[in-house]
């Protein structure tokens, strides 16, 4: 059987470095199959996430040759056989343990976005065509690998002041409900800091979902603020009533 | 001396995180009670995630003649008649309000042309009946509830692991935990405990499972004295992917079917005209199973022993629409483009219809205080669990478990938990990396699954499954040796330690189970016993833990109420 070395990070928090192990590669196989039977064979204590293993929990994020990537979908031979494959954790969160890093930020900045609230009154009718449009942005399966890449978080750290893509897709999965009665202009521009979003489209290129994350979710949204706090008539507007 | 632990105080206790654990979780923190949430995993990340098909609900958006009593009609023939009956009556009449509710908290479904949510056709259900989004309901569904869940303050515990259940004489007190990511042990204190912990998947090789379905909530129900029953029912999902080898046991959702997928054996016959002509591939999901099976063993499989399953008659625009991930996933994991070709698939081990034995109105289970919902309860789905109708189970008794332990909260004070058993709860946990013992907790699982797939299969024979009770026997000696590397930090290894453990005790239950039932029902084939015995429609199954072991008895079905009983009657089809 053929055979491939796969350098995997061990270390935590206080550190570590890489250690190369040799896995056999059958066809068809994923990194992630690799990682588990390094974990099986090799060293039972390797800490690794995932759920599903097929592509839809988001739970195995890592970066692969230095390429942000679910392990669960990259394949061993789309990879260069003849040299190591690297597999590190994602750099933009603090290690906990080989490739697990604490993603818990996620999950607090999460908490500051209002759930869906439908229009007073509303009528429970939709069209296809309203479900269709935000489609692409609830299918998100929260693997962070936006986060991990957007070099807002990943270079200069901004977390204080920042959501990262994935909380504007979540956003625009919101605002572009059908029936939401909220508005999350405010929020976007005063707590979730969508002003430091460049547009470098990173997070698109990554995104294992093909969500079009800078063009149909971050953009319309910096639109949306510009309208609501920059459009000059409505700013004149405000002087005249003082609001 | 400072106690090595920290505690966590709640009202209600839910062990679980994915639907049925979060209903219950809202419904809880609505009655007032303070509820806390423990999960193996992040949240979201539940088996939940992956639901692909839809949720059964009798709503008739499509079908104007579907009713709540079609629906009962069709989870108990599906069921062959074994399922709890009030179960099956008060899912039948609530699902469709628990959509609508999930509607109105931000779920969107797919629309039909009057903007009303969509249904689709599934297997065994008389009408269009899922409420569905593409092939990724799951994920709406537990979006919906998680976000709903943490704004409205409960308290999640991620990545925390209980291992056993805590008592206060005859009621349960609470729960010993510990944290994966630092390995330190968390004492959570409870009036009510939830389990909603899914299914024990993982115990098969061939399985549709994540490492989380270990059946380690039935066995701390279990091991407080809770009853287990309709342990021998086990689901194995027709179409699961064969090829490659890493993705074996990866669902292919039947929704694949439900929208038109056909399919055929290696010499190209539509082969499910022979075992059930009249629903075809919509036929309930242990005769698919049992088609594809004995198509394979026969000599007719495909070249990776499965059948082919096609969908390519449909628009590719069409399948790329209602089947998203399904196309995506062969596309990336196997090369196949499904708009264009079959996919090959197999029958893979994916739902358990037995569990904790609970009461049809609270989800109570034998011992006060502990309650169960979702998969990892029984009752509801009898021999045979119909798709669609796990993820409104979910919703319908996760929200009748969290109603009832919040009402047991507030009538019960304050539990006491002596030290001995947080003591002996920490000797058990961390004794792997004491054992002196050379086995390996990942070698031991390999060995449990090949015994489960070999001889606790689709088909069920005497000699096999006594075969199996003296393999799991060994096993069982083996896993008391098992010896963990590494420190207490996220250490997988020692998290299998104590999964291995509630394995055996589940596998033990299948099997015990299943030997003792001399015929073949629903999902629970014997080939020495291939047809149904009367005399057990009547009784079933309770595994029960004794001080000399597990223990089995025969319980009788309470017959059926008159008006349910001519719900049955009025269609003979």
């Amino acid at each position: 059987m053929k055979e491939a070395t796969l350098r995997v990070f061990r270390g935590d928090s206080s550190g570590g470095q890489t250690v190369d192990y040799r896995v056999p590669v059958a066809p068809g196989m994923v990194v992630l199959d690799a990682l588990h039977y390094i974990q099986g064979h090799l060293a039972p204590d390797l800490a690794v996430r995932w759920n599903c293993k097929a592509g839809k929990c988001g739970s195995c994020s890592a970066e692969v040759n230095g390429r942000p990537r679910l392990t669960c979908k990259t394949r061993m031979d789309d990879l260069p056989q003849d040299q190591p494959i690297t597999v590190l954790p994602m750099k933009s969160f603090p290690r906990i343990k080989d490739l697990v890093t604490d993603v818990s930020w996620n999950y607090r900045v999460n908490r500051k976005i209002p759930p869906f609230e439908p229009r007073k009154g509303v009528e429970w009718k939709i069209s296809q065509l309203d479900v269709d449009r935000v489609q692409e942005f609830r299918k998100c399966i929260e693997c962070f690998l936006c986060q991990n890449v957007c070099h807002v978080l990943r270079e200069h750290d901004k977390k204080e002041q920042f959501a990262g893509p994935r909380f504007f897709v979540r956003v625009a999965g919101l605002e572009m409900h059908p029936l939401d009665g909220l508005n999350r202009a405010g929020l976007l521009k005063d707590q979730l800091g969508l002003g430091y979003c460049n547009i470098t489209k990173c997070c698109t290129e990554v995104c294992p979902e093909e969500i079009q994350i800078t063009d149909n979710a971050i953009i319309p949204l910096k639109e949306r603020v510009v309208d609501e706090f920059y459009d000059p008539l409505t700013m004149l507007f405000r002087k005249i009533r003082g609001g | 001396m400072t106690a090595n632990y920290e505690t966590r105080e709640h009202d209600v206790l839910i062990i679980g995180a994915g639907g049925a654990g979060l209903r219950a979780a809202i419904e809880a923190l609505a009655q007032g009670a303070s509820v806390g949430v423990v999960c193996k995993s992040l949240l979201g990340k539940a088996h939940t995630v992956m639901a692909e098909g839809g949720i059964a609900a009798a709503m008739a958006n499509v079908d104007a003649a579907d009713s709540w009593k079609t629906h009962f009609r069709d989870t108990m023939r599906g069921g062959k008649f074994l399922n709890n009956w009030r179960m099956a009556q008060l899912h039948a009449q609530e699902s469709p309000d628990r959509v609508r509710e999930l509607e109105q908290w931000g779920a969107l479904f797919d629309r039909t042309e009057s903007g009303d949510i969509l249904q689709r056709a599934f297997g065994g259900h008389t009408f269009k009946r899922l409420c569905h989004v593409g092939d990724r309901t799951g994920l709406e569904m537990i979006r919906t509830l998680q976000d709903r869940g943490v704004q409205q303050g409960i308290d999640v515990y991620m990545e925390c692991t209980v291992t056993r259940l805590l008592m206060d004489g005859g009621r349960v007190a609470g729960a010993f935990a510990y944290w994966r990511e630092s390995g330190r042990f968390i004492v959570f204190k409870a009036k009510s405990i939830v389990i909603a912990t899914g299914g024990i998947g993982k115990a098969w090789r061939v399985t549709s499972n994540s490492w989380e379905y270990t059946g380690d909530g039935m066995a701390l129900a279990y091991e407080v004295g809770a009853e287990l029953m309709d342990m021998e029912f086990v689901q194995f999902h027709p179409t699961g992917m064969v090829w490659p080898p890493g993705v074996q046991g990866i669902l292919v959702t039947e929704a694949v079917r439900g929208e038109g997928g056909i399919l055929r054996n290696k010499a190209g016959e539509r082969f499910m005209e022979k075992y059930d002509p009249k629903r075809m591939e919509l036929s309930t999901r242990d005769v698919v199973a049992r088609s594809i099976y004995t198509e394979v063993k026969e000599g007719r499989g495909t070249e990776h022993g499965g059948a082919y399953l096609d969908i390519s008659h449909k628009p590719a625009e069409y399948v790329k629409k209602k089947l998203p991930s399904m196309y995506h996933q062969f596309k990336e994991l196997a090369d196949v483009d499904i708009t264009k070709g079959p996919m090959e698939v197999g029958p893979t081990c994916h739902y358990m219809m037995g569990g904790i034995r609970v009461d049809a109105e609270t989800a109570q289970s034998t011992v006060p205080g502990l309650f169960a919902a979702g998969e990892a309860a029984a009752g509801l789905h009898g021999a045979n669990r119909l798709g669609g109708n796990s993820l409104s189970d979910l919703l319908v008794f996760g929200r009748r478990a969290g109603l009832a332990a919040a009402q047991h909260a507030k009538r019960s004070s304050t539990p006491s938990i002596d030290n001995a058993q947080i003591e002996q709860a920490e000797k058990e946990l961390l004794a792997p990396f004491s054992n002196s013992g050379s086995e390996s907790p990942y070698a031991v699982h390999r060995d449990l699954q090949e015994v489960m797939q070999n001889l606790v299969g689709i088909f069920r024979t005497d000699e096999d499954l006594k075969k199996a009770l003296a393999e799991l026997v060994k096993l069982k000696s083996r896993v008391a040796k098992v010896s963990v590397e590494g420190s207490r930090l996220f250490n997988p290894g020692w998290h299998l330690s104590f999964d291995l453990k509630a394995m055996l005790t589940v596998s033990e239950a299948v099997t015990y189970s299943a030997l003792a039932r001399t015929e073949s029902r629903g999902a629970h084939s014997r080939i020495d016993h291939p047809s149904v015995d009367s005399a057990w429609e009547k009784k079933r199954n309770v595994i029960v833990r004794e001080s000399g072991g597990m223990s089995r008895r025969e319980v009788p079905i309470e017959p059926m109420p008159k008006e349910l009983q001519e719900i049955l009657d009025e269609d003979k089809v």
